[in-house]
Formats: structure tokens, C-alpha cells, sequence
């Protein structure tokens, strides 16, 4: 086996450990979600309402933030194994579009977080 | 059950077609005297593949009305349908001639993924005391009895898109030697193992659990195989 077939399976074996790691986190956190959902929207919809729930609220800003990192860490990992299999991409190419896409979800997620949460 | 059966028989190599032979039928025949008794009585130039005739050495597998399949202990009974068969060499694998694969790439790949024991004792020291019911005993137990027919690697979705991926029966046979507590290359096999060439391309279908004549799970060995191959490789150990 060369160096860079090793370097390559170590880098893919790590990708698996993550996206696993990450999945674990996202059922937790999209049981959660949906949980909340459920019991928010009970006194109706209305921004103001969900406003005054989220604003200066750092619980909620730390559980969505984390379920963002999660997305962050999952999606880009299983983006590249698609376009590794379905397209005839480079490892390479494949692997800075999908972690592109990472840090554009990121970057969205977070944003909506403080958007929601900064008074 | 009707008198005889219609049996279409791939002929030719990649390119070939199906030929069709009448067979008569019989009680609790197989589909491996089907093949037989078209290359005594019919066709005497069609090649097959057999030896023991008894679910012990993994040769005689084939396409039989379009899963892979070990033929001498498949009854005719429970896969024609309406008297109908139709025999073909294992997929993913090349053709030689009509029934008969070329098996080299399939057992280059057990050899690939460390697939054979290596021991540090020799005939003049005691014998290793191995408990049966330890933990990696008995996951080395469960797929030990692979006869490496080829049914699973035949049946792989992920070998039909991926021909470097090691493939069930190679995988399965390094979990058991991962398992294997007096084996000693262990860091080669988990290298040889990890990435998607190795295991970690697996989708868990489970086609090679539900086809295994022998009842085999290579999935769960291969799930087995990612855990800890991407442990090592997180700690800094593969």
C-alpha cells in the first residue's frame, strides 16, 4: 500500500467516523426540533411571538447552534460521497465543493441563529 | 409438477446469448443437475463449474432466474417459476466460457484485504488458549464459515459501481482475523481495510446478508470493520 493510498483511506475512514458522530448528534437534535415545534406553535404563529421566545435566549442559541455545526459536519461528508459516486468529479474537486457547500451552510445557519437571538 | 422444464442457458462469453433446453423434471432435483444433465445428454460443449456437490466448496455458483445462487443445493421446486429457468454466470465477474467465471480478481481481493492468518507461534510451542465464548471469538465465528462461493460479490450493488471495493466475502473473512486474537498483523489489515476501497464504501443494503447460502451477515462484519478502522484512524492509530 503507498503513502497516499493510506493517507487517503485514513482521511476517508475519519470522513465515516464524523459523519456517524454527527448523525448521532442531528437525532437528538432534530427529536428536539420537532418536540419544540410541536409545543411552540400551540400559542400560534406570529413574529412577535416567537420573538419574544428566542431573543436573548442563549439555551436556544446554543441548541441551534450546535444542530448547525452538526449539518455542518454531516452534510458536507455525505455531499462528497455522492458526488464521488454519481459524478465523475476528482476526490479533490469533490471534496472543496462539498465543504464549500459546508461553510455556506455554516455560515447561513448561524446567521438565522443570531438573527433570532440578538436583541 | 409437469414433465419437463424449460431451461435458457447463457452460451458465449461477455458477448454470447441464452439457448434453451428441455430437461425433464424430477423429485428433489437441484438446479446443478439441471446444468449436468444438459451437458451429458444435450449440450456436451457447455462448461460449468462443480466439485463436491454437497454445499462444501463453493464452486458452483450461478445466476439462476436472475439471483446468484449456490446450484447444488437449490431445488428446481423452489425457484422455477412455471417451469421456467434461467441460468447465467455470476455478475461482476468476467465470463471464461458459457457458466464459468474468472475468479482471480474475487480472491486477489481476500488476498488484498489480508484475508489469511499470521501467527508468531510455531509447532514446538503451546497451543494459544482462545476462549470459545469470548467476545471476539464469537464474532469471528459467525462468519467463519464462508465457503467463498462469490453469491455476495455477485449480488454487491456497491462492486457493480466500484470495481477497487474489496467486497463482502474479502471483508468478511479480515473481520474474522480481526478477531483473531493470535493473528498478528493487524495495523496491515486494518490499513488494507479502511477507506472506500475498503469498507467504508458499504451502503448497507444487505443484499450479501439475505443471498449467503451459508447465512453468513458479511454486513455485520463490515460494519464491524468501518467501526474500527475509523476509531484507529481518529486516534491517530490506523
Amino acid at each position: 500500500m503507498t503513502e497516499s493510498t493510506l493517507s487517503l483511506a485514513i482521511a476517508q475512514a475519519r470522513r465515516w467516523y464524523w459523519q456517524r458522530i454527527s448523525a448521532m448528534v442531528l437525532a437528538i437534535c432534530a427529536l428536539i426540533h420537532l418536540a419544540g415545534m410541536i409545543w411552540a406553535v400551540r400559542g400560534g404563529l406570529s413574529a412577535a411571538e416567537i420573538l419574544g421566545r428566542t431573543q436573548g435566549n442563549w439555551g436556544f442559541a446554543s441548541f441551534y447552534a450546535l444542530f448547525v455545526l452538526a449539518c455542518a459536519i454531516h452534510v458536507p461528508i455525505g455531499l462528497h460521497n455522492v458526488l464521488t459516486e454519481w459524478t465523475a468529479l476528482s476526490e479533490q474537486t469533490s471534496l472543496r465543493l462539498s465543504r464549500l457547500f459546508g461553510l455556506f451552510l455554516l455560515f447561513f445557519g448561524l446567521r438565522a441563529v443570531f438573527a433570532v437571538v440578538a436583541p | 409438477m409437469s414433465k419437463n422444464l424449460q431451461v435458457k442457458v447463457w452460451r458465449g462469453k461477455e458477448a454470447g446469448d441464452f439457448v434453451s433446453y428441455e430437461v425433464p423434471r424430477h423429485e428433489s432435483q437441484t438446479v446443478l443437475d439441471v446444468v449436468t444433465h444438459i451437458q451429458r445428454h444435450l449440450e456436451p460443449s457447455l462448461a460449468y463449474r462443480f466439485a463436491c456437490r454437497v454445499g462444501m466448496c463453493g464452486s458452483c455458483a450461478m445466476t439462476v432466474n436472475g439471483q446468484a445462487r449456490w446450484t447444488c443445493r437449490t431445488h428446481v421446486a423452489k425457484v422455477a417459476s412455471n417451469d421456467q429457468l434461467e441460468i447465467a454466470p455470476l455478475s461482476h465477474l468476467p465470463v471464461i466460457k458459457d457458466l464459468v467465471t474468472d475468479m482471480r480478481e474475487f480472491f486477489d481481493k481476500w488476498h488484498r484485504a489480508q484475508g489469511y492468518f499470521q501467527g508468531s507461534r510455531s509447532r514446538h510451542d503451546e497451543f494459544a488458549a482462545v476462549k470459545p465464548d469470548s467476545a471476539e471469538r464469537r464474532a469471528a465465528n459467525a462468519g467463519i464459515e464462508c465457503i467463498g462461493c462469490g453469491v455476495c460479490y455477485a449480488s454487491c450493488d456497491v462492486v457493480s459501481w466500484r470495481p477497487d471495493y474489496l467486497g463482502p466475502a474479502a471483508l468478511n473473512r479480515s473481520w474474522t482475523l480481526i478477531n483473531d486474537v493470535r493473528d498478528t498483523q493487524q495495523q496491515d489489515r486494518m490499513r488494507a481495510v479502511a477507506g472506500d476501497a475498503g469498507c467504508h464504501s458499504c451502503h448497507t443494503t444487505g443484499s450479501c446478508t439475505e443471498r449467503c447460502p451459508k447465512h453468513i451477515s458479511p454486513t455485520a462484519a463490515i460494519a464491524g470493520l468501518k467501526r474500527v478502522t475509523a476509531r484507529a484512524a481518529v486516534r491517530g492509530k490506523l
